[in-house]
C-alpha cells in the first residue's frame, strides 16, 4: 500500500487538493472507524432526526391526552404522561376487533402473494429462456406505474354485484366487502412479492438444482429441500412489503371494501378529532412491523427488500 | 454496456425532464403558492372539491383565475374530502379562508382557529339568504364566523323499479325490517349519527329529542344502537359522490341518504335506472357551508376580497351549479344558465328549507339550550362512529 | 432441475394466466380512456378518442405529473446519495450497533403509509416546519432510501474485495478506487434501486397526503380529488393509460442496463 505513488498519469499528480484528499483517503484507510462514521453519518443522521425523531414524537404524543375543556371541542393537548390511550384501545373491543380484523387481511393477503408468486417467480427465474424472463420482468413491474387509486376504482367497477364485468362475463362477484379488500389488496402488492422472489431465484445456483437431480431426487424433492430453504429470505423480504402495505391501508376499504375497517381507517378519522389516541393506535402496527422484523432479521431478508 | 442502450436511458431522461420543464413553465407564470410578490398579496383557499376551481379540473370551469385578475391577489387552492381534513388543515394556520360545514365550523372557532367576520366588509351580505346567516353552525354568542356559501339537504333517494312501495319515511333504512338489506347506502362521517337522531326523535318521542345534535347520555345510546341495528343493511357507506352515484346507477344500492346533486347525476345517465329523492316525513338533516377566514392569517385583505367575489351572484351562479347546491345569494337564481336551477334545489323554498336541520358540530354545551345535562362533544361522535363502523 | 414438459407448460400457463388478471383491470381503464360513456360502465360503449384530445389540453393533469416527476427526481436523487453511502458504511464493515441501523434504514418502508405519514406530519409540525415541497421530499427521500440501500447493499456484497485490494496496490486512493472501480461496477444497480424508489414515490398517496403542501398537487392526489368529482372518470383513465405507456420507456431500459450487466458479469 501506497508505494509507487508517482507511476500515475499527469493529472493524478499531487496538487495540494488532491494531496489533502489523498491525506484524507490516508486517514480513513488508517481509521475504519472514522470511515464508516463518515459514511453512515448523513444517512444515520437524516433517518434519526427525521424519522426516529418523528416516531418518537408520535409514541409521545400517544401517552398524552386532549385537555379538558367545556366545550369538548379544542384540540389542544394536555401533555401530563398517562397510558389512558392504551387502556381504552384495550377496553372496548372493537378497537381490538378492528386490529385483528387488519392483522388477519394482511396476513392471508401474504399468504395469497406467496402462493401465487412462487411458481411466477420460479418460472421466470429458472425456467424461462433470457428473453422471456427479460419481457417478463418488465411486465410484471409495469403495472405499478398505473396509479394505485386507478386501479383501485377500475376493480371496484369490475366487482360491482350490480352489473359489473366479473358478474356479466363470470356470474359471479364477491361484491363489495372483506372478501373484495382482500383480493384488490393481493393484486395491487402482487408486485412487490414477486420481485424479490424473482432475484432469489435468479440468483439460486442451477448447478444446485441439478447435483440434487443427480443424486436422485424428484423434482417435489428438489423443491423442498433444496429450493425452499434458499428461497426463504425472498420470501420473506416480500412478504414485510405485502404485510405493512395491508397493515395500513385505508383506500381500498373505501372504494371496494363495503363496511369493512382497518387500523388504518380508525388512525385517519381520529386523527383529526383525538390525536393522542390516533397515535395510540398506531403504535400498534409500529409494534407488530417491529416484531416482525426483529423476528425475520436472521433469516437475512432484510437485505432483499 | 451497449451503446445503444445508454442513448435510450438518455432519451428517455431528457423526454421526461423536457416533459416536466416544458409544463411547469407554463403554469408556473399562472399560479405559484403565496409567491406573495404581487402587488395585491395572495390568499390560500381551503375548499370543498368544486368551490375554488381554478381551471385544473377542467379549463372551461374557472373562477379563480378571473377573480385573481380583478382583484390583484394571487390564490392558491387546496381541496379536502371530509370535514375532519377541513378542520385539521384549517388549524395548521397556513390557510386563508376555508369554505366550512357546520360539522368542522364550531370545532375552528373553539380552538381559536377562525375569526370573527368583519359584516361591513362583505360587501355581498346583504344579498344572502337570512335564514342562513348567523345561525348556530356560522355563529358563536351571537359573534358571526361565517359567511353563507351554498346548502343542500340529504335526502332519501330510491330506486323506482326497486324499491315498492315508495318509501316517505326514513324507516327503510334504519329498521331490521327492511326488505333492501345489503343495498342501503348512508353518509361515511360521524354527524350521520343526527340522522338517526331526527328519526328517532318522531319515533320514539319518549327520548324528547328537540335537536339531533344535542344529545345526552341516554339520547345518544339510542341512536348509535339504532346506527348499529342498521349496518347489516347497509351495503356501503360513501364519502365522495362519485361512489354513490355509481352504486345507484349499477343498483348495487337502490336507496339512502344524498345530496341532490348525486340524484342529478344518476338522472342525467340514461343508462341508469329511475331514481326519486325526497325528504322523508320525519325530516331530514343539511349541511351549509360558510366561508370562514384564519385569525392567523396575514392576508385578510385578500381573503376578505375572495368572500366577496365567491358570494357575488355571477360567481355564486357558477359554483352552485357546477357543484350542484343551492346557492347562499339568491340573486345568483337569474344567472344560472339551467332555468329552473334554484327550484330544482328549493333555494327559496321555504316549505323546504324550515324541515331542515343543519349539520352543526355538537358540543358538551347542549345546543338545544338545556344546561341540566351535558351533552356528547363531536369527540364522542367519532369514537362512537368507530364502534359503529368496526363491530 | 429435471422437470417435465407437463410441468414445464403448467408452469408457463400459471405464469401466463397471472399476467392476464394482472393486466385485465389496466387495459379496462385503457378501454374506458377511449369510451363515450362518461362513468365506469360495462359493457364499455363507443369509441372516441375526444378525451385524449380533451386531456392533452388540461392544465391539472399535466401539472401533477410535472409534480410527481420533480418529487420523484429530487427524492430519488437523495435517496441514492444516501442509500448508497449507508451500504457502503453496513457491508464493508462491521460494528457495534450495526443491525440496529440495519432495521432502522428498513422501518420507514416496513412501517405502513398511515404511520410514518401521521409521525412525520406530527414530527413538522412540533418543530414548527410549514408543510411545502420540501416537507414532502423529506418525507418521500426517507422511505426511498432503502430501495436504493438494498439495491446497492446487495451489489457490494457481491464485488470481490480482490478488485479493491488491486486497485489500491496499483497506488489508488479511496476515492479513485471508488470512482474508477466501485462505481461503474455498481452503475446498474443504482440505476435498478433509484427507478424502484422513483416507482415507489411517484405512486405514493397517504404519507404524501399528510405531508404535501399547500395546492400542491401530485398525480395520486390529483386522481384523488377527480374520484371525487363527476365527470372527472374518463380524463383520469386517459392519464393513467398515458402514464403506464410512458413508463414502459424507463422500466424497459432499466431492465436492459440491469440485464446487459449481468450478462457482462
Amino acid at each position: 500500500m501506497g508505494r509507487d505513488q508517482g507511476k500515475l498519469t499527469p493529472a493524478e499528480s499531487p496538487s495540494p487538493r488532491s494531496g489533502l484528499r489523498r491525506r484524507a483517503s490516508r486517514f480513513f484507510a488508517r481509521h475504519p472507524g472514522a470511515r464508516v462514521g463518515a459514511q453512515i453519518g448523513a444517512p444515520g443522521g437524516w433517518l434519526l432526526v427525521v424519522y426516529i425523531g418523528s416516531l418518537t414524537a408520535l409514541i409521545v404524543t400517544a401517552l398524552y391526552r386532549l385537555a379538558d375543556d367545556p366545550t369538548g371541542l379544542v384540540t389542544k393537548l394536555d401533555t401530563t404522561i398517562g397510558f389512558a390511550n392504551f387502556d381504552r384501545l384495550i377496553s372496548e373491543p372493537v378497537y381490538r376487533n378492528v386490529a385483528l380484523r387488519t392483522l388477519q387481511a394482511a396476513a392471508t393477503v401474504t399468504i395469497i402473494d406467496a402462493i401465487i408468486a412462487f411458481p411466477v417467480a420460479f418460472f421466470m427465474g429458472k425456467v424461462a429462456t433470457p428473453r422471456t424472463r427479460r419481457a417478463l420482468v418488465v411486465a410484471v413491474t409495469l403495472p405499478l406505474w398505473a396509479g394505485y387509486l386507478v386501479k383501485g376504482y377500475a376493480w371496484r367497477s369490475l366487482l360491482d354485484p350490480g352489473g359489473g364485468a366479473l358478474k356479466q362475463v363470470l356470474g359471479h362477484t364477491p361484491g363489495f366487502g372483506y372478501a373484495s379488500s382482500i383480493l384488490v389488496l393481493a393484486y395491487l402488492w402482487f408486485p412487490f412479492m414477486v420481485i424479490p422472489l424473482f432475484s432469489g431465484f435468479e440468483r439460486l445456483p442451477t448447478s444446485l438444482l441439478e447435483a440434487s437431480t443427480d443424486l436422485g431426487a424428484k423434482a417435489g424433492r428438489t423443491m423442498r429441500s433444496v429450493v425452499l430453504p434458499q428461497i426463504v429470505p425472498s420470501l420473506v423480504a416480500g412478504s414485510i412489503f405485502t404485510f405493512s402495505l395491508t397493515l395500513g391501508d385505508f383506500y381500498m376499504n373505501r372504494i371496494v371494501g363495503g363496511t369493512t375497517e382497518f387500523i388504518g381507517n380508525v388512525v385517519y378519522r381520529q386523527f383529526s378529532v383525538d390525536l393522542p389516541f390516533a397515535a395510540a393506535y398506531a403504535v400498534v402496527p409500529i409494534v407488530i412491523m417491529v416484531g416482525y422484523l426483529l423476528a425475520v432479521r436472521r433469516t437475512g431478508a432484510l437485505d432483499e427488500l | 454496456m451497449n451503446r445503444f442502450l445508454r442513448w435510450g436511458a438518455l432519451g428517455a431522461i431528457a423526454v421526461f425532464v423536457f416533459a416536466a420543464c416544458g409544463s411547469s413553465s407554463g403554469s408556473a407564470a399562472k399560479k405559484k403558492p403565496t409567491s406573495g410578490k404581487t402587488t395585491g398579496g395572495s390568499v390560500s383557499i381551503l375548499a370543498w372539491p368544486g368551490y375554488a376551481e381554478n381551471g385544473s379540473t377542467s379549463k372551461d370551469v374557472n373562477w379563480v383565475t378571473p377573480f385573481e385578475t380583478e382583484s390583484g391577489c394571487k390564490a392558491s387552492v387546496k381541496t379536502f374530502g371530509t370535514s375532519d381534513e377541513a378542520f385539521q388543515l384549517f388549524n395548521t394556520g397556513q390557510y386563508d379562508v376555508v369554505s366550512a360545514s357546520g360539522d368542522s365550523s364550531l370545532r375552528s372557532v373553539a380552538n381559536g382557529d377562525a375569526a370573527v367576520i368583519d359584516t361591513a366588509k362583505v360587501t355581498t351580505y346583504g344579498e344572502l339568504a337570512p335564514f342562513l346567516k348567523s345561525k348556530p353552525w356560522n355563529s358563536v354568542d351571537g359573534k358571526v364566523y361565517g359567511v353563507p356559501h351554498g346548502w343542500g339537504a340529504n335526502l332519501l333517494m330510491y330506486n323506482d323499479a326497486a324499491v315498492t312501495p315508495a318509501p316517505d319515511s326514513w324507516s327503510v333504512v334504519f329498521e331490521a325490517t327492511s326488505p333492501y338489506k345489503g343495498k342501503v347506502t348512508a353518509y361515511d362521517s360521524p354527524i350521520y349519527i343526527a340522522d338517526a337522531a331526527l328519526y328517532l326523535s318522531k319515533t320514539k318521542p319518549e327520548l324528547k329529542i328537540t335537536n339531533p345534535y344535542a344529545l345526552d347520555d341516554t339520547q345518544f345510546a339510542a341512536a348509535v344502537a339504532l346506527l348499529k341495528q342498521q349496518k347489516p343493511n347497509i351495503g356501503e357507506y360513501w364519502s365522495d359522490y362519485l361512489k354513490e352515484q355509481e352504486g345507484f346507477t349499477k343498483s348495487s344500492l337502490v336507496l339512502g341518504t344524498t345530496w341532490q346533486v348525486i340524484t342529478n347525476g344518476v338522472q342525467a345517465d340514461t343508462a341508469s335506472p329511475k331514481v326519486t329523492a325526497i325528504i322523508p316525513k320525519e325530516g331530514s338533516t343539511a349541511w351549509s357551508d360558510s366561508w370562514m377566514v384564519s385569525t392567523k392569517s396575514k392576508n385578510v385583505d385578500c381573503a376578505y376580497k375572495w368572500i366577496n367575489w365567491i358570494t357575488s351572484a355571477k360567481v355564486q351562479a357558477q359554483v352552485a351549479e357546477y357543484f350542484g347546491e343551492a346557492p347562499a345569494n339568491l340573486s345568483a337564481c337569474t344567472l344560472t344558465t339551467t332555468k329552473d336551477f334554484c327550484t330544482t334545489f328549493h333555494a327559496d323554498d321555504k316549505t323546504f328549507y324550515g324541515q331542515l336541520a343543519y349539520w352543526t358540530t355538537p358540543t358538551t354545551k347542549c345546543l338545544d339550550g338545556r344546561t341540566n345535562v351535558q351533552c356528547k362533544a363531536y369527540k364522542d361522535w367519532t369514537a362512537a362512529w368507530d364502534e359503529i363502523k368496526g363491530s | 432441475m429435471y422437470l417435465s414438459s407437463f410441468s414445464r407448460w403448467m408452469l408457463r400457463g400459471f405464469t401466463a394466466l397471472v399476467l392476464v388478471v394482472l393486466y385485465a383491470p389496466i387495459l379496462y381503464v385503457a378501454r374506458l380512456s377511449v369510451n363515450t360513456s362518461k362513468n365506469y360502465a360495462w359493457p364499455p360503449r363507443g369509441f372516441t378518442f375526444s378525451t385524449w384530445n380533451h386531456a392533452v389540453h388540461e392544465a391539472g393533469p399535466r401539472e401533477a405529473l410535472t409534480h410527481s416527476l420533480q418529487t420523484g427526481a429530487v427524492a430519488t436523487a437523495i435517496a441514492l446519495v444516501l442509500g448508497t453511502l449507508a451500504a457502503f458504511a453496513l457491508t464493508r464493515s462491521r460494528f457495534f450497533g450495526r443491525n440496529a441501523v440495519n432495521i432502522f434504514i428498513v422501518l420507514p418502508i416496513a412501517l405502513p403509509g398511515i404511520v410514518t405519514g401521521i409521525a412525520l406530519l406530527s414530527g413538522f409540525q412540533r418543530v414548527g416546519i410549514t408543510l411545502s415541497f420540501t416537507t414532502l421530499v423529506v418525507a418521500h427521500a426517507t422511505f426511498c432510501v432503502v430501495i436504493v440501500y438494498n439495491n446497492s447493499a446487495a451489489r457490494l456484497r457481491r464485488l470481490s474485495p480482490a478488485v479493491r485490494d488491486a486497485s489500491a496496490d496499483l497506488g489508488a486512493d479511496g476515492w479513485q478506487t471508488f470512482w474508477y472501480i466501485t462505481f461503474p461496477l455498481m452503475r446498474t444497480a443504482l440505476v435498478a434501486g433509484g427507478l424502484l424508489a422513483f416507482a415507489l414515490s411517484f405512486d405514493e398517496i397517504i404519507v404524501t397526503t399528510f405531508t404535501a403542501g399547500v395546492g400542491y398537487k401530485t398525480l395520486p392526489l390529483w386522481f384523488a380529488d377527480n374520484f371525487s368529482r363527476p365527470n372527472a372518470i374518463p380524463t383520469v383513465n386517459v392519464v393513467a393509460t398515458f402514464v403506464v405507456l410512458a413508463s414502459i420507456i424507463p422500466v424497459w431500459v432499466a431492465q436492459r442496463l440491469t440485464d446487459s450487466d449481468s450478462a457482462n458479469r
